[in-house]
C-alpha cells in the first residue's frame, strides 16, 4: 500500500476546517488520520465528540501505547505532545512546548516522519503560528507527500505560507481540492492493495 | 529497501547502542523508554552539541563525564507545575483526604517528583486539611540536579501566576501568597512546608521497593515507558502500598494494560486515582 497514515496539523480556524473534512469524507475511507488541532491546555476536547457525531469515520483521541488502525481519526490529546513510535502505536509526552505549543505539530509530524518514511500523507491547514512548517520539511525529506492550504483561501494564511516556505509542498489546494485528493489517494491506496 | 529506510534502521541501531553504553557506563536505564521521544531528546543534543552523528555522540558519553550529565538532563523530563491538573487535586481532596484522615500516621511517595512542585502542593494541601503534623512526604527522583532545585524550593515569580489560578481551581480556599516569601523575580516556599518533604533520590526504572506507604503519586512519568517497564514500575507500587492505599497517575495513565488492574478498585476513573484492595 502506498500510503499509511495521514497527519495533519491545523490550529486558529481548525474546528471549521474539520467539520467539513470529516463530515464529507466516506465511510469506507481507510487511511487512518493522525490531528494535532491547538488548543487550551485545559480543554477537555469535547468538540472531539462532537466531530464524531458528524462523521461516518470513528473519531476519537489518541491514548498513549494505542495501536494505529485504518479507518480511524486520531486526535493529540491537550496539553501532551503526540508521537508514534516505529511499531506504529502513539507515545504522550509532557516535554516542554514547541513553538508555544503543546501539543506540537513539528513533534507530530517529525516522529511520523521516522514512523511511516515515504507512505505518509502531511497536511498544514489554517492557523496563524509556524507551527508544522519545520515538520512538513522532515516529512518532505522522508519521501512522503506533502500538502498546504492554499493560504488565500485559507482563515488563517500564516501556518499554511510557513509550510511553504520552510519546503515545496506538492500541492497547495483550496480545502475542497484537499478532500478531493485525500479521497482519490485512497481509493488509489485499495487498488493497489 | 530504500536509502532513506536503510539510513533510518543504522540510526537506530547507533540509537540502542548509545543506550546501551550509557546503562553499562552509568547505571541509567533508558532502554524501555519509549523510542520516538529518547530519539527526539538525543538528535535535538546532537545538534546543539555540533556532533556529526550517533558514533560520535557515544565516544564524547563514554569519555566524558560532564557530557554524560548534560545528557541526563536532556532524558529527564522536568516539566511540572504546582496543582498540575487543579481538577486532579480537587478530587484527591475531595475522594482521598477524607480516606487519609483515617489513618494515625501517613506516608506519601512522590516518584518522579522532578522540581518538586507537585510535592509542595501536596504539602499545601496536607497543611490546610489539618494532616501535615502526622504525615512524611518522601519526594523521589533519578535526577539529583532537580532535587537539589527542589529541596531548595524557589520558584520564579513568572510561574506562581499560574500556579495561584491552578490552585483556586484545584479548590484552594486561602492566599496563595501565604505559602511563600517573595524575593525579586523569585519566590521561597514556607519553611512549614518544606520539612513535611524528604527529598531523595531514587530510580523507578533500576531500584527497588522504597517504603511501605499509604498514598503513591506518580504523574506523566509511566507515559514514558514501553509496556513492559509499565509494568515492572506497576510491580513496585504494589509492593510499596499498604492494602486500602491509594494510587495516582497522570490524567493519561492507566492501569488497563498492566498485570495489577484488578489489584485496585477505581476511586476516580477520569481523574486517575485507584485503592488497592484489601
Amino acid at each position: 500500500m502506498r500510503y499509511q497514515a495521514i497527519v495533519i496539523g491545523v490550529s486558529s480556524g481548525g474546528l471549521n476546517v474539520m467539520k467539513t473534512i470529516f463530515s464529507v469524507l466516506p465511510e469506507n475511507f481507510s487511511i487512518p488520520f493522525i490531528i494535532v488541532q491547538h488548543v487550551s491546555p485545559h480543554s477537555e476536547n469535547l468538540w472531539i465528540e462532537l466531530l464524531n457525531k458528524r462523521s461516518l469515520l470513528e473519531i476519537k483521541e489518541a491514548d498513549e501505547k494505542e495501536k494505529i488502525e485504518s479507518g480511524k481519526v486520531y486526535i493529540a490529546p491537550s496539553n501532551y505532545h503526540l508521537m508514534i513510535e516505529n511499531d506504529k502505536t502513539f507515545s504522550l509526552t509532557i516535554d516542554e512546548r514547541v513553538n508555544y505549543a503543546r501539543p506540537s505539530i513539528d513533534v507530530l509530524f517529525e516522529s511520523a516522519a521516522e514512523a511511516y518514511q515515504n507512505k505518509l500523507i502531511g497536511v498544514v491547514l489554517t492557523g496563524s503560528n509556524n507551527d508544522g512548517a519545520y515538520g512538513l520539511k522532515k516529512i518532505k525529506e522522508s519521501g512522503g507527500l506533502t500538502i498546504v492550504q492554499d493560504p488565500d483561501t485559507a482563515e488563517s494564511f500564516y501556518m499554511p505560507a510557513s509550510a511553504i516556505a520552510a519546503t515545496i509542498p506538492d500541492f497547495i489546494l483550496p480545502l475542497e481540492e484537499i478532500i478531493q485528493l485525500l479521497i482519490e489517494l485512497d481509493i488509489e491506496n485499495k487498488i493497489q492493495a | 529497501m530504500n536509502a532513506a529506510l536503510t539510513d533510518k534502521t543504522k540510526e537506530d541501531e547507533l540509537l540502542h547502542a548509545l543506550l546501551e553504553a550509557i546503562y553499562h557506563k552509568y547505571g541509567y536505564d533508558f532502554r524501555q523508554y519509549s523510542e520516538a521521544h529518547i530519539k527526539r531528546r538525543i538528535m535535538n543534543r546532537m545538534v546543539l552539541s555540533g556532533l556529526e552523528d550517533l558514533v560520535h555522540m557515544q565516544e564524547l558519553v563514554l569519555k566524558s563525564e560532564t557530557f554524560a550529565s548534560t545528557l541526563l538532563q536532556d532524558l529527564s523530563i522536568t516539566v511540572t507545575e504546582m496543582f498540575r491538573d487543579p481538577a486532579f487535586y480537587k478530587s484527591l481532596r475531595e475522594n482521598v483526604i477524607p480516606v487519609l484522615k483515617t489513618y494515625p500516621f501517613l506516608k506519601i511517595w512522590h516518584a518522579g517528583c522532578s522540581s518538586g512542585e507537585e510535592a509542595y502542593s501536596m504539602s499545601i494541601i496536607l497543611q490546610e486539611e489539618g494532616l501535615s503534623d502526622r504525615t512524611t512526604i518522601y519526594a523521589t527522583d533519578f535526577n539529583q540536579q532537580v532535587l537539589n532545585r527542589a529541596k531548595e524550593g524557589i520558584f520564579s515569580q513568572k510561574m506562581i501566576k499560574d500556579y495561584a489560578v491552578n490552585y483556586k481551581l484545584s479548590g484552594g480556599k486561602e492566599d496563595f501568597s501565604s505559602y511563600y516569601t517573595a524575593d525579586n523575580d523569585n519566590v521561597i516556599m514556607n519553611q512549614s512546608l518544606k520539612k513535611k518533604i524528604v527529598w531523595a533520590n531514587h530510580n523507578l526504572v533500576t531500584d527497588s521497593v522504597f517504603a511501605e506507604v499509604n498514598l503513591i503519586l506518580c504523574r506523566n512519568v509511566l507515559i514514558y515507558f514501553d509496556r513492559k517497564l509499565q509494568n515492572k514500575v506497576q510491580s513496585l507500587f504494589h509492593k510499596s502500598l499498604m492494602k486500602g492505599g491509594i494510587l495516582c497517575l497522570g490524567s493519561k495513565e492507566s492501569l488497563r494494560f498492566t498485570e495489577y488492574h484488578d489489584q485496585y478498585s477505581v476511586l476516580d476513573e477520569k481523574q486517575r486515582i485507584f485503592k488497592k484492595k484489601y
